[in-house]
């Protein structure tokens, strides 16, 4: 009898506490963005910041570098980072598929690809990149999924016609960086990743992106689990599918768009978070999307501070830094479902 | 109420526009068990998709309690009819999670269980025997125990008419009784159950009702003696059927016989 309740969806003694572990990483979350904010060329001490917060006196110098540069930048990264742990992790469970993830499966290219178009016919227009990126990232989804339900499509299938989604969709992006250079003077950071350059005039309008498609997963997560047991299943319970679905994949392209508007294209970090965050909290999506946004936003706050402080005074993109950690873990996942296959 | 609980009329469904069902007219009555007979790629298992509304119907007509299946909507639908798939994928959440989701069509926003929901969880575990092993992953469970998890989902739907396709599959003798006394149980509470079975002895000794479907077509419907007497089986399994007593009760066993 002892042997039944050892069991894997227990793995860790705190599995049976979510909320305490969801309440860790929420700690996490602010620890590392409270140094991100105090970190840097110039220092600002914890002090100040709560003061700031607190809507306190405190020096000029120290006030301007918190209201126009720290603090919109580490909360780009925390909003960027939940919305694209959250956004894999819907993909994952939508389509049925760990290797899926926004950038695996070419939603961040379609995203990117519709910004740099919007950044051409409408130029300086913030409020437009949302709503452009969010509508390239719904086009890239839409493609996978018709694949997906047409051809009953196996998980590597899924991708490849990502691999084929990006291509497509980076010449695009190439093409309009190449032929016309001038058309956005920040295409180039935005194609690798960063957040130096984020403004809260763009913050404002992702912002609402990024919070109405948290709250929105938040909201359904428990027909996410009952979608993700199959389709027959769930439609022998009663579940709408097909709205479902569609319902999932536009949560998930609103999550990317905002991301993709704020943070440019980054990669990996809506395939890797979802799975740690599995790893950390099992599969029930209702405490599984929680930990992921909490975690996603300590990730990418945490990888920003490392990007500035390693080659300090110079400063590497962000987005190169996770692409060097995501393609391994990628190829490590790649390698895990060929084991478990045979 | 109607005697049957489910009615087609002229029924034909398949898949990729190829009819594997063809124009079936057919009754299943209330209260029973029925065993659906016949051999490989007859149409059991479309049959139970199309009267679970998996699979819309190439042509005539489901009635449900006497109401097209089709108007029916799908939570009320969830709540009338659950099915034990054939194909059983192995989920990574816990068995208890999986149990539970066969509430679903019974809970409103935000979803939560009431006490009665779990406790229809808890008897539909207890009557399959999984209670032991809630806290496992379904992904690490054995064919039959996963089976029976799934066969507990269906329960704590808790619906008249329950749909089982290839129950015993995975399970090994002593577990197949049980299952069969289970399905019996199940009647005697008043859902009628229709289940794909392949064992004809076991359909023969259990069933109040045998349905015989042969390349897509009804070959026998009736109670399992005569079935037996009218040489049915035998001619669609190309088998040689005999009955002995044994220990005071008829038996069956088949042979392959001659061509």
């Amino acid at each position: 009898m002892a042997i039944w309740r050892t069991s894997s969806t227990r793995r860790f003694p705190w599995t049976d506490r979510p909320v305490l572990l969801l309440c860790a990483l929420g700690i996490l979350l602010a620890a590392l963005t409270a140094l991100a904010v105090s970190l840097g060329p110039v220092q600002v001490p914890l002090s100040q910041l709560w003061g700031f917060l607190l809507g306190e006196e405190i020096p000029q110098s120290s006030w301007n570098i918190l209201r126009h540069i720290r603090l919109p930048r580490a909360a780009a990264a925390v909003l960027t980072g939940a919305a694209l742990a959250v956004s894999g992790a819907v993909l994952q469970a939508v389509l049925m598929n760990p290797l899926a993830g926004p950038n695996i499966i070419g939603v961040n290219a379609g995203s990117g690809f519709f910004v740099l178009a919007a950044a051409l016919l409408f130029p300086g227009r913030w409020d437009v990149t949302p709503l452009a990126a969010f509508s390239g990232a719904l086009l890239a989804c839409g493609i996978i999924y018709a694949l997906a339900a047409k051809t009953g499509a196996s998980r590597i299938t899924i991708v490849l016609a990502g691999v084929a989604v990006s291509g497509f969709f980076g010449a695009g992006s190439d093409a309009i960086t190449v032929l016309v250079p001038d058309a956005w003077a920040g295409a180039s950071a935005f194609l690798v990743g960063g957040f130096s350059g984020v403004t809260t005039g763009q913050l404002s309008f992702a912002l609402w992106y990024v919070l109405g498609g948290l709250l929105s997963a938040l909201l359904f997560s428990h027909d996410l689990n009952v979608l993700a047991l199959g389709e027959e299943t769930a439609r022998s319970l009663g579940l709408p599918v097909k709205g479902c679905r569609f319902l999932f994949l536009a949560i998930a392209a609103v999550l990317a768009g905002g991301a993709v508007s704020m943070g440019g294209l980054l990669g990996f970090v809506g395939l890797i978070v979802p799975h740690a965050a599995r790893f950390l909290m099992g599969e029930d999506n209702r405490l599984l999307l929680p930990a992921a946004a909490l975690l996603g936003g300590a990730f990418v706050v945490g990888c920003d501070l490392l990007s500035r402080l390693l080659f300090a005074p110079y400063e590497l993109p962000v987005g190169i830094l996770l692409n060097f950690i995501g393609g391994p873990f990628f190829l490590w996942l790649l390698l895990k479902e060929r084991r478990r296959r045979r | 109420m109607t005697q049957e609980i489910l009615a087609l009329r002229g029924l034909s469904g398949g898949y990729y526009g190829e009819a594997v069902l063809r124009n079936l007219t057919l009754d299943f009555s209330r209260g029973k068990v029925t065993a659906l007979l016949g051999p490989n790629g007859c149409g059991k298992s479309t049959l139970l998709r199309l009267c679970a509304r998996l699979l819309p119907p190439m042509a005539g007509e489901i009635l449900l309690e006497g109401r097209p299946l089709e108007k029916i909507p799908r939570r009320e639908l969830a709540r009338m009819v659950s099915l034990l798939p054939q194909e059983r994928p192995a989920s990574g959440i816990s068995a208890y999670s999986l149990v539970s989701h066969g509430r679903f069509p019974y809970l409103g926003y935000p979803r939560r269980m009431t006490s009665q929901d779990k406790e229809k969880v808890e008897e539909a575990m207890t009557l399959t025997r999984v209670a032991d092993y809630r806290g496992r992953n379904v992904s690490e469970l054995s064919g039959g125990q996963r089976q029976r998890v799934y066969f507990a989902m269906a329960l704590a739907q808790d619906t008249p008419l329950v749909l089982l396709d290839e129950p015993a599959a995975y399970l090994d003798l002593r577990h197949q009784l049980e299952l069969m006394e289970l399905i019996c149980l199940l009647r005697d509470r008043g859902k009628t159950v229709i289940a794909v079975l392949h064992d004809l002895p076991q359909a023969l000794e259990w069933a109040d009702d045998l349905v015989v479907l042969a390349g897509g077509a009804l070959a026998d419907q009736g109670v399992p003696a005569e079935v037996f007497d009218r040489g049915t089986l035998d001619r669609v399994f190309r088998v040689k059927g005999c009955r002995v007593m044994a220990e005071g009760e008829e038996r069956y066993f088949f042979t392959k016989g001659g061509e």
